[in-house]
């Protein structure tokens, strides 16, 4: 059993860690236990609950910067920042749903931790490229600060990148100061039909290297996007390539209507407004079309762009016609989709990787988890680099060890 | 300004270390001769200068690995060097160090279009990445106004920005892989050509660490499409409170321009005087806002921010009709530095961050200064970011002026701490801001960065005397004091 520890207040978890520092206890850190199912399965003592830390801070529109405690919320966050017609630049997703969960328990917390970005990061950047400011508990129960308010800082390390997509090692993080960003006065979507692999990530390259500066970039074979909600998605009857524009008005009419001169032609082709646009990215963002069945092994590949239709084509070939793909970020991002197996097509997924990238499995079962790598494996010289900059936070191996699959 | 002191043993085995070299490089890549060597004593912060013990020149990888093992079995110092335009002092020799250029690596690898990013050795220039690709239509975005000299490793280790970073982001938003050797020679990969490398995210890590952690000797960007307009507004303000909020008022309308810069007067006459670009001086503050994209939209935006420069009160409002006069907008701003350094023998450039929101009372202060210290100081800022550059003038020949002029920047840089900002926002600390870490950081926090350091270069041969006011040994930072403590939950089983 695993009891829980809920602090209140910082240097309340301070205290703890320096008591599990102490007794030499491991800790698993937690904000909403939306992602509690990612990563290696593992045994912690403790668990070390920061959802009591929430409440944003600072929050200064004119400055487009948010402080908030690490528990917070990501739904409270975002319904601030929709009050003065700003949002979080790099969209992230919530991926309660991915693990049989309800939406809306991610903290900001987890978010970071994770580096979550959604589709607009082809554009706007990852959860990391808006991360500037953090303080947090080290694994010697000491309270680090790094950054600041401000986008522009180059005093001292750049703590803040190596916490964004740190699952939970190195600190617990307590509080976090985002860049954030003006809503788009309008978003439009182009949906084109019907095309392959092959052509559906070649117009997305071809949008995104165009200047119309898309950002939303995603491609939906026909039994994907047959799973979508949105009613022109589902009655293609056929693959989907969705690319979105986002700006002021006249200038998302003139980039959409560039985009359809060059890329639907011979295509068949439509157009989704706000609401049904909006509906379709945080589908793209949450892999909701992958979701239903839940005992599929859900991988997250990230490859060259230009890559995504070979790797595709190597993963069917390799794992069967039971897989189902979705492409985001313009064919950067890979969600893969398996029947269950023993071990998640490991060596298959890592061996269509060769033209560059990595794989992480986002859901398994637990057994599965235990035997397969769940992170990408790293070159010998880079593992041992990073324990020791892992040891260089926590030395005890404190936090969230396990869930790396390492070792102290 | 203290730096390590120099290891009389390591000068005394200077021959031997040569003949080492020599052995790892061809003869001429090995520079010893004092005259040559005065081509390194220092970098763009030439107030500071020394002659490295020895200078190499190696062109490949293997190179140097080889070069950094025999440094870490020999305990040499090593001080890695792009093009050294750096304001900080970051590639400042040391008399006991190698300093090893990267000069040679001058080579683009690779122009994937298909993946849009180039893959280039550390040693080509910022701007020789955009010229690769700028018949395809592409470009690299961070531009440092050193672009036509500054080397892109020196661009990685500094996170070096420019006036377009503001809408798309200083070099660690662009970068995506790395080749790095670390001390004792061993070589890591970082990223590639996908996004989000896997791991731990040292691709961040090593972006402005300032040459302590390993010797960059290749670099993978992104590259953007040249967007297909841009135009520019200057607009001229009675007081730096009225341009303040017209900054505010642009960004609070959900607008982010490619570049929005301010001038104050001083800057303004001293560029137009230099440049004779035609900008008004009868105004306190100037600034020129560019707007790139489509064309329909960049006109749409030009509507827009010049309502709300006229609400602001601008008293002089021009718009660039044609490309020659959105240029002619931007030249006296680009010839800031040299138009200063016609005016004064020296000046002292400075680079703090704050809130944009606290400009005006951050002017007004800086103006308090520069009467109280009886130094001239001009203003340029990247206002859109909260950048800002005051330059110093002095005279390094009057006793006393050099001293005068640290001791009014320092000043700059804690009320930029105080009210919120950092001490600097792209030029790094290197040498010059060292002695000011304490002003933003504790015990603490710089000791975990020293950790950091630790894990990368555990004997501190990497460009020490550079970041960090005081070196702890690692073995010390790496000694454990826990104290048992009380769980504050009495009530947990422990088991
Ligand atoms: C006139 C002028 C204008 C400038 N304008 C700007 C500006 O607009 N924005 C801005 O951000 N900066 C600006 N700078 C500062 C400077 O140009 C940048 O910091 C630049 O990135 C330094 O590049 P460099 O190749 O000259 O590096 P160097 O000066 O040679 O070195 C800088 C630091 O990087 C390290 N380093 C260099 N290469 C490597 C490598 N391959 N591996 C590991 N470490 C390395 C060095 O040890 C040193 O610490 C300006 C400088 C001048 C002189």
């Amino acid at each position: 059993m695993t009891a829980t520890v809920k602090p209140g207040a910082v240097a309340e978890v301070r205290d703890v860690v320096a008591w599990a520092a102490g007794e030499q206890k491991p800790l698993e850190i937690v904000g909403g236990g939306s992602k509690r199912d990612f990563g290696q399965p593992f045994q912690a003592a403790y668990r070390l609950d920061l959802s009591g830390l929430a409440g944003v801070t600072l929050y200064e529109p004119a400055e487009m910067v948010l402080t908030a405690l690490a528990g917070t919320r990501l739904t409270e966050i975002e319904a601030l920042l929709a009050e003065h017609g700003q949002e979080l630049p790099f969209e992230p997703g919530d991926w309660g749903p991915i693990y049989g969960l309800t939406r809306g328990a991610s903290t900001l917390g987890g978010v970071i931790a994770c580096n979550l970005s959604g589709p607009r990061r082809v554009k706007a950047g990852a959860a990391r490229d808006h991360f500037i400011g953090l303080a947090g508990i080290s694994g010697r129960a000491e309270v680090i600060k790094s950054g600041g308010r401000v986008v522009k800082n180059v005093t001292g390390y750049d703590l803040c990148k190596l916490l964004a997509g740190s699952h939970g090692q190195l600190m617990a993080l307590t509080e976090i100061t985002l860049k954030v960003g003006p809503r788009a006065e309008k978003a439009r979507t182009l949906l084109l039909f019907g095309l392959d692999e092959v052509r559906g990530s070649q117009a997305l390259r071809s949008a995104a290297g165009s200047p119309c500066e898309p950002s939303g970039l995603a491609h939906l074979p026909a039994a994907v996007a047959a799973r979508s909600r949105v009613d022109l998605v589902v009655e293609a009857g056929t693959s989907v390539t969705a690319i979105r524009v986002e700006g002021p008005g006249p200038s998302v009419d003139y980039r959409l209507a560039r985009l359809k001169e060059t890329l639907a032609v011979g295509v068949r082709c439509e157009e989704l407004h706000s609401m049904r646009s909006r509906k379709l990215w945080a589908e793209v963002r949450d892999v909701a079309p992958l979701l239903p069945d839940a005992g599929r092994q859900l991988w997250r590949l990230s490859v060259p762009p230009a890559s995504a239709a070979e790797v595709a084509a190597n993963l069917r070939q390799d794992l069967g016609e039971g897989v189902e793909l979705l492409f985001d970020w313009a064919g950067g991002l890979i969600w893969l989709a398996l029947p269950a197996l023993a071990d998640a097509g490991q060596a298959h997924v890592r061996a269509a990787l060769a033209g560059g990238g990595h794989a992480t499995l986002v859901r398994a079962d637990v057994e599965t988890r235990g035997r397969v790598a769940v992170f990408p494996p790293l070159a010998p010289g880079l593992a041992a680099l990073e324990h020791r900059v892992r040891a260089a936070f926590d030395p005890l191996g404190l936090f969230n060890l396990g869930r790396l699959g390492l070792a102290a | 300004m203290q730096m390590p002191p120099p290891e009389a043993a390591t000068i005394a085995r200077r021959p031997r270390l040569v003949e080492r070299l020599r052995g790892i490089l061809p003869e001429d890549a090995v520079i010893v001769a004092e005259d040559a060597l005065r081509a390194y004593e220092c970098d763009g912060l030439s107030a500071y200068r020394q002659l490295p013990l020895i200078v190499v020149l190696p062109e490949t990888t293997e190179e140097v690995s080889a070069i950094l093992r025999l440094c870490q079995a020999e305990g040499v110092k090593i001080v890695p060097r792009g093009a050294g335009t750096s304001l900080s002092g970051g590639a400042l020799p040391l008399a006991d160090g190698i300093t090893l250029g990267l000069g040679k690596f001058n080579r683009i690898l690779d122009i994937d279009f298909a993946n849009r990013c180039v893959v280039a050795q550390p040693g080509v220039t910022n701007l020789a990445i955009t010229q690769a690709v700028a018949h395809a239509g592409f470009y690299y975005a961070p531009d440092p106004s050193s672009q036509i000299a500054c080397t892109i490793g020196g661009n990685v280790a500094e996170n070096s920005g420019g006036v377009h970073c503001l809408k798309y982001g200083l070099t660690t938003n662009n970068l995506l892989g790395l080749e790095l050797v670390l001390m004792g020679g061993e070589v890591v990969r970082l990223g590639g050509k996908h996004l989000d490398a896997e791991g731990l995210d040292l691709l961040g890590l090593m972006t402005g660490s300032e040459g302590l952690l390993g010797v960059i000797t290749e670099v993978t960007v992104r590259i953007l499409r040249r967007p297909e307009t841009a135009r520019a507004v200057l607009a001229g303000f009675a007081s730096s409170e009225a341009a303040g909020d017209c900054v505010a008022r642009i960004i609070g309308a959900g607008i982010i321009p490619a570049g929005m810069e301010m001038m104050d007067r001083f800057a303004i006459h001293a560029a137009d005087d230099f440049a004779h670009c035609g900008y008004p001086r009868d105004v306190e503050a100037l600034l020129i806002i560019e707007l790139d994209g489509p064309e329909v939209e960049v006109e749409h935006l030009l509507d827009r921010v010049r309502e709300l420069a006229q609400a602001a009160g601008a008293t002089v409002l021009r718009l660039s009709r044609d490309e020659a006069e959105r240029v002619a907008f931007w030249e006296g701003r680009k010839a800031a530095f040299p138009a200063v350094g016609r005016i004064s023998p020296d000046y002292y450039c400075m680079d703090g961050t704050i809130p944009r929101g606290r400009l005006p009372q951050v002017l007004t202060a800086i103006g308090e200064m520069s009467s109280r210290y009886g130094l001239r100081c001009a203003n340029v800022f990247h206002a859109g970011d909260g950048n800002l550059h005051p330059l110093i003038l002095y005279d390094a020949n009057v006793p006393g002026e050099l001293a005068l002029a640290e001791e009014f920047g320092a000043e700059i840089l804690k009320l930029c701490v105080a009210v919120g900002g950092v001490l600097t926002g792209e030029h790094g600390v290197g040498v010059e801001k060292r002695d000011l870490m304490g002003v933003m950081f504790n015990d603490d926090d710089l000791k975990q960065q020293q950790r950091v350091k630790c894990a990368f270069d555990p004997d501190h041969r990497l460009n020490p005397g550079k970041v960090f006011p005081v070196l702890h040994r690692c073995a010390e930072l790496g000694r454990l004091h826990v104290q048992r403590g009380r769980l504050p939950f009495p009530d947990l089983p422990r088991f």
